[in-house]
Order: C-alpha cells, then structure tokens, then sequence
C-alpha cells in the first residue's frame, strides 16, 4: 500500500504533462503554417506576423505549463505521500 | 517526500541541484518566509534601482551610455501599453506596467544568467525570485487590484454594469473570470520559469559541458518572453476593465 501512492503519482505526473501537449502542439502546428502561409502571401509583414506569433505560441504553450506544474506538485509537493 | 528522497541523485552533481520545494526560511513573528526568494528579489530590485540611477545622474541631452538603454527601455514599455491600452489612456498604467515587465524580465534572467548555485545556503538554494510561486501569485494580484482599480476609478459603480452586460446568463463566467485571471498569469510565469531550470538542471545531470547551452539559451529567450506576456496581459486586463465589453473597443 504505501509504495501504491509513489507509483500512481509519478504516472499521473507522465500523464499530466504527457496529455496536456497534445492540445497546444495541435494548436501551435496549426498558428505557425498559418503564420508561414501569411509570410508567404506578404513578405513585407514578417516582422510583424512573427512577433504576433511568438506571443500566442507563448500563450499556447502556457496551457502545457500547466499540466507540468500538476506534475510538479504530483512529483515535490505531493498532498497524498504523507 | 519519499518520491523527493528517491530522486537525491540529482544532489550527487554540484551544479545540477534540484531543490523544489525545500526552502531557507527566515522566522518573522508567526510567518516563516522563504529568504532565498527574498534576497534574490532584493539583488534584483536593487539592480534595477542602481540602472535608474545610473541613468538620471547625469542627463544629456543626447543620450549615451546607461542613460540611452534605459530610454530605450521606457521606450519600449510605453509602446508596449500604448498598443494595449490605446492612445487615450495608457500613461497612467506606464508605471505600474514597466515595473511588472522589468522586475520579472530582470528576474528571469538573474535565474538564468548568475551562476547563484556558487553561495551555498544551509538549505534551499539562490534561484530566480519568479521560479516561487509566492511571487508569482503576489505579482497576479496586484494585476488583479490595478485592473479592479482601473474599472471603479473610470466607472464607479457601474464597473459592475460588466459582469451583466451581455446578458446575465453569462454572470457566474464573468465572476469565474476574475479567479482564473491570477490563477493563469501566476501559474504560466511559474512554471515556464521553473521548467526552464528543471530542464537545464536533468541536462546538466546528463551531460555537463556545452550541450545544455542551446537549452539555456531557449531558457533566456522564454523568460524574455514570459515577462513580455505578463506585461502584455496586464496591460489586456486593465484595458479591459476600462472599457468594458463595450462599443469603442475598435477605435485605436
């Protein structure tokens, strides 16, 4: 029983982090071809294209931020290892 | 804490620690205070205090040296929230904005950039004040404060008007808003910043000489942007309680 509660954590620490990049690498592939193809059709709005794009990949990778820090807590700051 | 012991390998490297969670407290009355955070948090403040004065003591009138970086920083700021809070309303949240961006710009580098790991505490270890959640969340809040009180300064009363504006259906949202708001912001700066030092700290468990580097430098450049974000969204929600889900938002 108590080495259950070690071997469950760290699982759900994979599986926070693993399951919460799915999302933002759908999103962030989706943002930059968008972003390519902009660049593509209007060379002369790079500059700005690209730091829009930057700021919303940044955003978007916040959302697997989030999953790592359950995983974090899962992993140093856990309420169930006692 | 058994999970935490099991990972004690990662001690075995001098330069490679990872000390989540283990703190240098300071007994203060009844609180106990992270100190690591708090001397981290004072180098950093006064850096920043040094970098101004260094720039207003002796004024040019063409600027050179310390005197032109920090103009070009304020440069920077204000166009920051100019192009967030519009043409009409954004000197006043010029400070409140450039402190935000610069304190955790200049955080986020001090984590990443002083070798702090040389000045061994009795426990806990010297990293970048944002990699706390403490500080974070203090940092969230007082967004939370100005952009409540930027809504009740331009609007009174009537900031509440906005909870309900749409239709009252969407109330218990809009409250929801308001909690998620410092919750994100908070817990985005955190983790980015944690996970940073976490990923350099296994690299360099793996391989100590020159393959972290170009991970450290993609750590540089994500703090750089993470301070860009928190300013950004700051300056977003202020922005947003000035105005209110309103008709003139397209005017800029």
């Amino acid at each position: 029983m108590d080495q259950l509660i070690p071997a469950a954590s760290v699982i759900a620490a994979a599986l926070a982090v693993g399951l919460a990049a799915i999302g933002p690498g759908i999103g962030q592939g989706n943002a930059s071809g968008q972003a390519v193809a902009g660049i593509a059709r209007q060379p002369e709005a790079e500059g700005k294209i690209r730091g829009t794009l930057l700021l919303t990949l940044a955003f978007m990778e916040s959302l697997t931020i989030y999953g790592l820090v359950v995983s974090l807590v899962l992993l140093f700051a856990n309420p169930f290892a006692g | 804490m058994e999970i935490l012991n099991s990972l004690s390998v990662f001690n075995s490297f001098p330069l490679a620690e990872l000390e989540v969670g283990q703190h240098f407290y300071w007994e203060i009355g009844n609180y106990s205070i992270h100190g690591q955070v708090f001397l981290t948090s004072w180098f950093v403040i006064g850096l920043l205090v040094l970098a101004s004065l260094a720039a207003i003591i002796n004024v040019q009138k063409v600027p050179r040296g310390m005197q032109n970086m920090m103009e070009y920083a304020l440069e920077f700021i204000r166009d920051l929230a100019k192009s967030q809070l519009g043409e009409k309303e954004y000197r006043p949240w010029v400070p409140f904005i450039g402190t935000l961006f610069l304190f955790i710009f200049v955080s986020n580098w001090s984590g990443a950039l002083l070798p702090w790991k040389i000045i061994s505490l009795p426990e806990g270890e010297l990293a970048a004040p944002t990699n706390d959640i403490n500080t974070t969340v203090a940092l969230a809040l007082l967004t939370s404060i100005a952009y409540f009180y930027a809504g009740f300064k331009k609007k009174g009363l009537g900031y509440f008007a906005k909870y309900i504006e749409p239709t009252p259906v969407l109330l218990p949202i809009a409250i929801l808003e308001d909690f998620t708001k410092p919750l994100s912001l908070s817990f985005r700066l955190f983790g980015n910043i944690l996970a940073d030092e976490l990923v350099v700290a296994v690299l360099v468990l793996l391989v100590p000489l020159f393959v972290p580097l170009p991970v450290m430098a993609l750590g540089l450049f994500t703090s750089a942007i993470q301070a860009l974000v928190f300013a950004t969204l700051a300056g977003a929600y202020i922005h947003e309680a000035l105005e209110g889900h309103g008709d003139e938002e397209h005017e800029e």
